[in-house]
């Protein structure tokens, strides 16, 4: 479905986004996890066609982004991380709008509206203007207008960012029903638990480039599935990874009757992205 | 063809939504200046003065109808693509959606047009109780028309240029400012330098204000500045496409 071949886009002498090879497939949820400035968006602003790369090549669905941008439009849906609606407007006004640029008959318009605000729960809201919804309703607003052309594959560019944690599972929720309805999903989080719930796999951008991909749960592998922590000289926390609670056990056992604070726990995607970069994840 | 022309409309729909809901505002705002204008220069300054044979009234109401035009229809097309573009940050459905950018382009513009024209109309309502000498000939409508397209794409082009809202504050004060009173709105070129007048002569009001006037006065018309005036509009309308084609891919 995304194929990119080193892809690669600088802004000056910043490199956004280096030698990206990647392969999402059809009928995949693929979350691409990073600090802000990572490179994530610069990931979807070019396989959206909003961003022309400087080198290296991408497609979706077999169109070429450079050379297709036409037909990319077509088969895909966009979900920006920030409001993108007009907010002067209704819910079904943006709708209307959307639908309009997608080349959508004014009866294929009103029954996919209808259709996608009951899919979504904003049918009461239909009427209201953008500006009066919450964060999580413009959110889910943003997704219907993305969908309104059935895309084949849809870009959720920090879908949940800024949004309370029950607001947050709704729109999981969502996200989940489009996939099993068949819609590929691509999107991108700093969110380690948004990543873990959601994606088949996820890549780890870091600084532009891909340091890590696979299954969430191949990732923890490698690192270890569990993780000791203990603190030391009462000032740093030190992190083990061990393949399973036996082995971890017994290294507990076997530490230092001075060493505080001991936990045991699953290891996560952030354990696996601070062991590759050093770095907390939702630091800059 | 019919899809260049749907995906027009598409783009201008959205536009048309928010004047149905704000015509009021809107009309009432874009009226403010041409009515102070009219009051002050007009009446205020003018009264009892002839210019060119002509009341000083009816001499400065064609290009108080060419200001407005220029106001309307710069202020309709650039103000909303800015917020669209700066603010609401919307502006990227349509990058992200399958029609050209000439559709693009003309369906932005055409806003501005329409706010342009309902601004002018009013005030040709207006102006023609007033000093009703004034001829609202086919040629008269024809320049407004085009006055209106010029100053729309321009708007177009600095709605997509600005980076910031200084940016677009910075051009009002530099060029749209200094055109408003400069143009041979208010007085005739005639009594001006010819170093002077040629500089004016750079300026696109300058030709509205010529060509609404003499058609409105059944003066000789001034086709050298109709065909300036479709120049300026053609400038401006390459401008914004490429504006438009360096935004997207």
């Amino acid at each position: 479905m995304i194929v990119t071949e080193k892809l690669t886009k600088r802004y000056g002498a910043i490199t956004a986004l280096g030698d990206l090879d990647l392969k999402v497939h059809a009928g995949e949820i693929f979350g691409f996890l990073g600090p802000n400035g990572a490179g994530k968006t610069t990931t979807i602003q070019v396989l959206t066609t909003l961003t022309k790369p400087t080198s290296g090549y991408a497609s979706v669905d077999g169109f070429d982004v450079v050379k297709e941008p036409e037909k990319v439009k077509e088969v895909i849906g966009v979900v920006q991380q920030h409001v993108s609606l007009d907010r002067d407007l209704t819910v079904r006004e943006n709708m209307e709008f959307r639908a309009r640029l997608h080349h959508l008959s004014s009866s294929e318009r009103k029954k996919r509206i209808d259709e996608l605000l009951d899919y979504i729960g904003l049918t009461e809201e239909a009427d209201r203007i953008i500006n009066d919804l919450s964060g999580g309703m413009k959110k889910r607003a943003m997704i219907i207008g993305s969908l309104l052309h059935t895309p084949k594959m849809l870009f959720l560019d920090e879908p949940t960012v800024g949004l309370d944690a029950q607001t947050r599972r709704r729109l999981w929720d969502s996200i989940r029903r489009l996939h099993l309805d068949g819609t590929t999903i691509f999107l991108t989080t700093h969110y380690i638990e948004e990543a873990e719930a959601l994606c088949q796999r996820v890549g780890i951008l870091h600084q532009g480039h891909l340091i890590d991909l696979g299954k969430p749960l191949e990732l923890r592998q490698r690192l270890g599935l569990v993780t000791v922590e203990t603190l030391v000289n009462n000032r740093e926390t030190r992190y083990q990874y061990f393949a399973d609670r036996v082995a971890a056990t017994s290294y507990v056992q076997n530490l230092p009757p001075d060493a505080k604070t001991i936990i045991i726990r699953d290891s996560n995607l952030e354990d696996v992205f601070v062991e590759l970069t050093g770095r907390k994840v939702g630091n800059d | 063809m019919i899809t260049m022309l749907r995906d027009i409309y598409s783009v201008l729909w959205v536009d048309l939504r928010f004047l149905r809901r704000h015509w009021l505002r809107t009309l009432g705002t874009s009226l403010v200046n041409p009515v102070l204008y009219l009051v002050a220069f007009g009446y205020g300054l003018g009264g009892g003065i002839s210019f060119d044979g002509y009341s000083y009234l009816a001499f400065v109401m064609p290009g108080i109808i060419a200001l407005t035009a220029m106001s309307s229809s710069y202020g309709g097309a650039g103000l909303k693509l800015h917020v669209d573009r700066l603010f609401y940050r919307c502006f990227d459905e349509y990058l992200l959606s399958p029609i050209s950018l000439f559709s693009l382009a003309v369906g932005k513009t055409l806003i501005g047009v329409v706010r342009g024209l309902i601004s002018t109309v009013a005030l040709l309502a207006v102006a023609l109780v007033i000093s009703p000498t004034l001829i609202v000939s086919p040629l008269f409508m024809l320049v407004l028309v085009s006055s209106c397209f010029v100053f729309s794409f321009l708007g177009v082009l600095i709605g997509m240029w600005a980076k910031s809202h200084q940016d677009m504050t910075t051009f009002s004060t530099l060029v749209i400012l200094p055109m408003t009173f400069l143009s041979g709105t208010f007085f005739s070129l005639s009594m001006l330098p010819d170093a002077v007048k040629a500089v004016l002569y750079l300026l696109p009001l300058t030709h509205s204000s010529e060509c609404l006037r003499a058609a409105a006065l059944g003066q000789t018309f001034p086709w050298t500045s109709f065909f300036g005036l479709q120049i300026f509009g053609l400038i401006f309308f390459v401008g914004c496409m490429w504006l438009l084609k360096r935004a997207s891919v």
